[in-house]
């Protein structure tokens, strides 16, 4: 018996571990992931006025802070049961929608597409940004850090500050766009249209121009049927903002369909001892472990998911790149987790078309911003879909407003069970026979970065330099091999 | 001459802290350029070896993000403590305790009971929580033990420098190190950023009356809040007399108030307290004769006093926590 420790001693030192145990004939027979973290935000957000939410739950996530902003401002308004007005809804939407293309475009560049651009074999010390930018040229890193740049413009505009926003109200936003403003946001939608155009293009070119990646990507190693859930608009196109929460089976028929305040139906919690993230499931399919196929309500969200349970995309561009992907990949739904890379693309085309849309819509400028809340609070619950997709919030107060119960159930812990999973395929297609080889690394990396876990923001570490170290140990305990990337 | 080593390490934080330090864009470069960074966890290669073959004071200088929850995070921040010449507390989690920091109203019982037994969602009959070591038939496996208190990071190690904010914006990033590069810094134990109050520096400040009286405390939600007005004039809880300027103003631009998050100004030592006092002093002041019943009324209105003066600096403030029974 021997046991294998991944330690990735960075931000993980304390967020993330993986721990593999081998059998007498070395064989793979279980691989845990851990990530020892915890805050305890539904807690002490007991006895906070309401309204304070989006400024306090903003700080779960410095990486994706304009989720959790919009996702409070939602179940605020499900709260005090008060509509926002009209042009407060399109401001809020086209603010999330720069921060979808921004982070997505984020994660393609910097974290999840190394693997790709520079390639899965090439040195550690290139499979990061700068690879690929030495590989797409000079003239596309400037534009990546400029398209960065301008999206968290936006943000600046509407919400304060890029990390940690403060604009939303219950019925509404705090502040009106200006007609100049909203010159520098058409600005910077066209620009974000044509980066994500190139993006496209530059993932065609490099990737599936190539028939190993193509394989990597349609391959085993990675595939998981599973349910997915996202959600979807009235046309049943892919929604980041509002909409009704959909459900498609492994086989791509549709599951359930519901609105946000019934997900108690519809969602469970599953807990075990040796992690603090907890993994859900689907209710009416049951928890039956961590496995997939249809008697498993393990459920996977976040891009693939979001493109899976849809009919579509919203914007013309998006649309194109939409039926390409499927296309290409053999018709939905796609099971293979590596897709989530080109769904993310396609999704921050998406995004990128609907800043531009909104930002042109007459009203984007009215001052029109709030509704006053009338009504006297009670409960609430409210949806958008994170970068790492679906994110509820669940409030409860008293008839002040004042909170006395808070549930919170965060896009990437809907996807802990398949990133379990999943490093567990990955570990048992790599390991044989005690063997343990060294790409092992970056193949179970792989198999996570797909999902872009934002373990408190774990993985969020450059690929290629993030520091995997391998522990082998005998049945004694005593270390007998140990691997890190690079050497 | 040898470039300064610097190290940049996180605790327990949202990585809200490294966005900002990215949201430096071409400056990034810039810096990356005039020092070698020897700790990086989000962007390089991390051997705590490394770090522990350094002699000590080699760092130049540490900035060290995140509050301080477990015991691993503890280790680290010594050790590299024992290794900087400067260490700063980066951003307000580190700085004040911040937002995670209104954990110490509660225990590390009370946040399993409700995260794993009682939330609506969780399918839990036999009562499972998280354990620091599980053991099956093949092996066991630990988790790191949570601690029922969270701490500053003053609290655990001896700190030179604060930046501080939820985040630090990046013009007072490079300011300070800017400074640190020219050996032009103040005072030991001072916060890098303006001494003035926010009220000081905000751009409502011209139009705000002499002499502001709250004759009815205000939510947010309750009034459209005039962009141009002093928030407290419309009576709205605004920390900003008591707060520590340097944030650009980016809350009061988006047209909310102040929640405090750069801590308090020079010679404050509980932001809390202060802004309590201050709150106070100027409620209801205009009616001479007010009674019992109104100045309840007054103070009703004021609906989370904890969660509202200590919404950042609860573990660096006099109370620290609530008391563990």
């Amino acid at each position: 018996m021997r046991k294998i420790t991944i330690d990735p001693i960075t931000r993980l030192e304390g967020h993330g571990k993986i721990e593999i145990f081998l059998n007498d004939d070395g064989d793979v027979d279980k691989a845990y992931l851990q990530i020892p973290e915890l805050r305890g935000f539904e807690k002490f957000a007991e006895g906070r006025p309401a309204e304070e939410m989006p400024r306090i739950t903003t700080m779960i996530c410095g990486v994706c802070p304009t989720a959790h902003h919009m996702a409070s401002a939602k179940t605020l308004d499900d709260l005090w049961k008060v509509e926002p007005t009209s042009a407060a809804k399109k401001i809020r939407e086209l603010m999330y929608c720069a921060f979808q293309a921004e982070d997505h475009i984020l994660h393609f560049f910097f974290l999840g597409g190394p693997d790709f651009v520079v390639g899965p074999q090439a040195p550690a010390g290139e499979r990061n940004v700068l690879g690929v930018i030495a590989k797409a040229g000079m003239e596309a890193g400037g534009k990546v850090i400029e398209v960065r740049k301008r999206l968290r413009g936006v943000l600046r505009i509407i919400g304060g500050k890029p990390v940690m926003p403060t604009c939303a109200l219950p019925g509404g936003v705090s502040k009106a766009i200006s007609e100049e403003e909203r010159t520098e946001i058409i600005d910077t939608g066209e620009y974000a249209v044509e980066f994500c155009k190139f993006a496209l293009a530059l993932f065609d070119d490099v990737v599936l121009k190539n028939k190993d990646y193509v394989d990597l990507v349609a391959g085993d190693i990675y595939k998981h049927r599973t349910y997915y859930m996202g959600l979807v608009d009235e046309n049943n196109k892919v929604n980041f903002y509002d909409g009704m929460l959909r459900v498609v089976d492994p086989n791509g028929k549709e599951f359930a369909k519901f609105k946000a305040q019934e997900y108690l139906d519809h969602i469970r919690e599953h807990v075990e001892p040796w992690s603090y993230v907890k993994f859900c499931y689907l209710k009416n399919v049951g928890w039956k472990g961590f496995v997939d196929g249809e008697d498993s309500g393990v459920f996977r969200v976040a891009p693939l998911a979001r493109l899976n349970v849809s009919d579509g995309m919203a914007t013309p561009l998006a649309q194109e790149a939409y039926e390409r992907m499927y296309e290409v990949l053999g018709g939905k739904p796609v099971h293979n987790t590596l897709a989530f890379h080109w769904a993310r693309l396609v999704e921050a085309l998406y995004a990128s078309e609907r800043v531009l849309e909104l930002a042109r819509d007459p009203e984007i400028t009215s001052s029109d911003i709030v509704n006053l809340p009338t009504e006297t609070p009670k409960e609430g619950i409210g949806v958008v879909e994170a970068p790492r997709g679906t994110l509820l919030h669940h409030y409860q107060t008293d008839d002040r407003g004042i909170l006395t119960k808070v549930n919170l159930i965060v896009a990437t812990q809907n996807n802990a069970a398949p990133i379990f999973m999943s490093i567990e395929k990955a570990a048992k297609s790599l390991i044989h026979k005690g063997e343990v080889p060294d790409g092992i690394l970056n193949m179970i990396e792989m198999a996570f970065r797909a999902y872009d876990p934002c373990h408190a923001c774990a993985t969020h570490s450059l690929p290629g330099r993030m520091p995997l170290e391998i522990y082998v140990y005998d049945s004694k305990g005593d270390l007998v091999q140990k691997l890190r990337r690079g050497e | 001459m040898a470039k300064p080593k610097v190290a940049f390490y996180w605790c327990a934080s949202c990585g809200g802290c490294e966005e900002t330090v990215v949201d430096l864009n071409e400056d990034l470069l810039k810096v990356a350029d005039a020092v070698d960074i020897v700790l990086w966890p989000v962007a390089l290669d991390f051997k705590r070896k490394d770090i522990e073959s350094l002699s000590d004071g080699e760092i130049a200088v540490s900035f060290i993000n995140g509050s301080v929850r477990l015991e691993e995070q503890e280790e680290m921040v010594k050790l590299l403590r024992q290794k900087s010449g400067l260490v700063v507390a980066f951003g307000a989690c580190a700085h004040l305790g911040g937002i995670p920091g209104l954990g110490n109203f509660w225990t590390k019982d009370t946040i399993f009971q409700r995260v794993y037994k009682e939330v609506p969602t969780v399918e839990n009959p036999e009562g499972i929580t998280p354990q620091e070591k599980t053991v099956f038939n093949f092996g066991e496996i630990t988790l790191p033990e949570f601690y029922d208190t969270v701490k500053t990071l003053n609290q655990t190690i001896p700190v030179d420098y604060y930046l501080p904010g939820c985040p630090p914006p990046p013009d007072l990033i490079m300011n300070a190190v800017n400074a640190i590069l020219k050996g032009e810094l103040p005072e030991k134990g001072a916060v890098l950023a303006p001494e003035k109050s926010l009220c000081d520096t905000c751009p409502r400040k011209e139009g705000k009356p002499d002499k502001i009286s709250i004759a009815e405390i205000k939510r947010p939600w309750e009034i459209k809040m005039d962009p141009e007005k002093c928030f407290l004039e419309l009576g709205i809880i605004c920390l900003g007399p008591v707060t520590r300027s340097g944030c650009g103003e980016t809350c009061i631009k988006a047209n909310q108030p102040c929640r405090g998050c750069f801590g308090p100004v020079d010679g404050v030592v509980d932001q809390g307290a202060k802004g309590l006092s201050a709150i106070a002093s100027i409620l209801g002041i205009e009616e001479e004769k007010i009674s019992d019943e109104e100045v309840k009324k007054l103070f009703d209105g004021l609906v989370d006093p904890a969660g509202t003066f200590y919404r950042f600096s609860l573990p660096s403030s006099l109370l620290r926590r609530r008391r563990m029974e």
